[in-house]
């Protein structure tokens, strides 16, 4: 197959071919540059090498079952993808999650979003040459996960998030944690700007290096920290606030020139910004509401047991096994609304109207069902702005889901960006635009 | 052990040799990379068990780590780099869409890597988590470890 820079490209130059499995390349691309020595004339850019049919496989999941897929789109940051999708079935329900729950969203996808900048700058810095910078980030970004993993049950792909509010509480100890991930990963960000701030081979690959211009990124559509670099003021956040992010303080750091080394400034910057932004909810997160009086409460085991021979008239003792249950305790994390909440298991093995309930969520053509319409809503990704657009036709699978993947509107301008620069330089470039293959090709 | 000298089979020691130095290369394409940067880094460091030289040249390393989702696009490229490698080599299905499609069942993915190339060791997981990894890779050394080595002046029957 000839591409289009085959046809195009003079007879004295060359033609090289880079990916789409190259070490310096972190996800599948590839890129046909045309040469005139090391200078970089012409470049065509083929995305594709990891279309997993997402937006096809939503119409054929109900709502609540396409929610594994969002995790694995911009694989690095799942929460804040998991965040997106959510937050638009909620707008198309019209509700809205309880206020402790919001402060626990808005907590995850900080946290996210510091494991999205940390593996971003490891690999671009790696391939750099900087190997220590990336064992660095990776070590932050395990304590990060270890936050993620105590609360959630997963290191990566989550599910945490869910219609209505969130899974499970966050675990008893998670503050110590916590507070611990905040200060390794302050540690680390500090011997990282030690180790590449003024770095002089560093500053020589990324100083004034594919500079982009506050217009071409716009035209290009670029948000998020690649935008920022530009000096443009954008952050979803700021712009239209989804959560609870009006309700904490913090500052959009913005770029000057708009080069690879503007890029990862943003980055650093962000991640002290999002360290800010974890404290500040942690500090005002509402308590949970004191539990009920669970003294007469039955065993679940027990309570199906007499659920056997009648009725169970006592409370039963729900235990905290992440199944959004222990409701009587959490009512503040999760809805109670059984059209958009899965129903808890002890109500489903012990009583009738719970199995109905349980049934009436998971049978085809029930479950939620968005009203007839279509709704857009975006978060700040760890790229930019992430938006779901959902069409519904009043069943319970989506009519048409589409994402508005931040990354794909970065890379799409990648061949202006590596014109006239040397090979070395498509290097870092191409690592400071953080291209996730998941959420690039979907 | 008599004296200052062992006694050894010379496919066991080969073997033994191949186990601890296996020099890999990450295939990677999707989610299940991020999983083998941390088993890779130094928090979980899978270079204790002598898989730390990360080749990203198919023909100086020993076993290929097809991390993550196949698609059909990426197929060829795939077998490519398999058959760039030098014998002996070995493979890593990492992962639930490098073993078998995972939740991926459709139009566009390969559903599972054997379907292309020959596996031997196959983690479950999506992703899986490090020890998952380090466990599968043990199991892989002890496979290694146990095959019928080949060498260039093996006498062939």
């Amino acid at each position: 197959m000839t591409t289009r820079i085959q046809k195009e490209a003079s007879k004295e130059s060359l033609l090289l071919n880079m990916g789409p499995s190259h070490p310096a390349m972190h996800g599948t691309i590839r890129i046909m540059l045309e040469l005139d020595g090391e200078r970089i004339l012409n470049s065509e850019v083929e995305v594709g090498y990891l279309h997993r049919g997402f937006e096809k496989i939503c119409e054929n999941r109900t709502y609540f079952n396409l929610l594994p897929y969002t995790d694995r789109m911009n694989y690095v940051s799942p929460l804040i993808n998991n965040l997106g999708y959510v937050m638009t079935v909620e707008k198309m329900l019209g509700i809205e999650a309880p206020e402790r729950a919001q402060y626990i969203r808005v907590i995850m996808s900080e946290l996210s979003r510091i494991s999205d900048h940390l593996t971003c700058l490891a690999a671009m810095a790696m391939e750099c040459g900087a190997f220590t910078v990336f064992l660095y980030n990776v070590k932050a970004r395990e304590y990060i996960w270890d936050v993620i993993e105590e609360t959630t049950g997963a290191r990566m792909t989550t599910s945490y998030i869910r219609i209505g509010g969130v899974r499970a509480d966050l675990h008893p100890g998670y503050k110590a944690v916590l507070k611990k991930a905040i200060v390794e990963t302050r540690k680390v960000l500090k011997d990282i700007r030690g180790l590449l701030d003024k770095n002089i081979i560093y500053l020589n690959r990324t100083r004034d290096i594919a500079i982009v211009s506050p217009e071409t990124a716009i035209s290009y559509g670029w948000t998020g920290p690649c935008l920022r670099s530009t000096g443009v003021y954008y952050d979803v956040r700021k712009a239209s606030p989804y959560a609870v992010y009006d309700q904490l303080d913090f500052e959009v750091p913005l770029g000057e020139r708009g080069d690879n080394f503007d890029r990862y400034m943003v980055r650093m910057k962000e991640m002290d910004q999002s360290l800010r932004i974890i404290e500040q909810a942690m500090e005002k997160m509402p308590r949970p509401s004191p539990s009920k009086l669970m003294v007469e409460a039955l065993e679940p085991a027990e309570a199906i047991k007499a659920s056997r021979t009648k009725r169970v008239e006592k409370e039963i003792k729900l235990s905290p096994n992440l199944e959004g249950s222990e409701r009587g305790k959490y009512l503040d994390i999760l809805g109670t609304d059984k059209k958009y909440v899965v129903p808890p298991k002890e109500d489903t093995y012990t009583s009738i109207e719970g199995i109905i309930n349980h049934f009436k969520f998971f049978m085809r053509g029930h479950g939620i069902r968005p009203p007839k319409g279509e709704a857009y809503f975006s978060v700040e990704g760890g790229n930019g702005e992430l938006g779901y657009y959902i069409v519904s036709d009043g069943t319970d699978r989506p009519y048409r889901l589409h994402l508005r993947a931040p990354c794909f509107h970065i890379v799409s301008a990648l061949e202006e960006m590596i014109k006239g620069h040397y090979i070395a330089d498509i290097i870092p470039t191409f690592g400071s635009t953080n291209m996730i293959g998941g959420e690039l090709d979907r | 052990m008599i004296g200052n000298f062992v006694t050894t089979r010379f496919n066991y020691i080969l073997g033994w040799a191949r186990k601890y130095s296996l020099f890999h290369y990450p295939f990677i394409t999707a989610c299940c990379g991020m999983e083998y940067m941390s088993t890779a880094a130094s928090h979980f460091d899978w270079d204790r068990f002598g898989t730390g030289w990360t080749r990203f040249s198919p023909r100086q390393s020993d076993m290929l780590v097809v991390c993550g989702t196949i698609s059909h696009k990426l197929a060829p490229v795939l077998r490519t780099v398999y058959d760039q490698m030098t014998e002996p080599k070995w493979v890593m299905a990492f992962g639930t869409c490098a073993v078998s499609g995972g939740i991926y069942d459709n139009y566009a993915v390969v559903q599972g890597s054997d379907r292309i190339i020959p596996v031997d060791v196959y983690i479950p997981g999506c992703p899986p988590r490090p020890e998952t990894v380090l466990d599968g890779l043990i199991k892989l050394q002890e496979k290694i470890q146990k095959q019928e080595q080949e060498w260039r002046w093996k006498k062939r029957k």
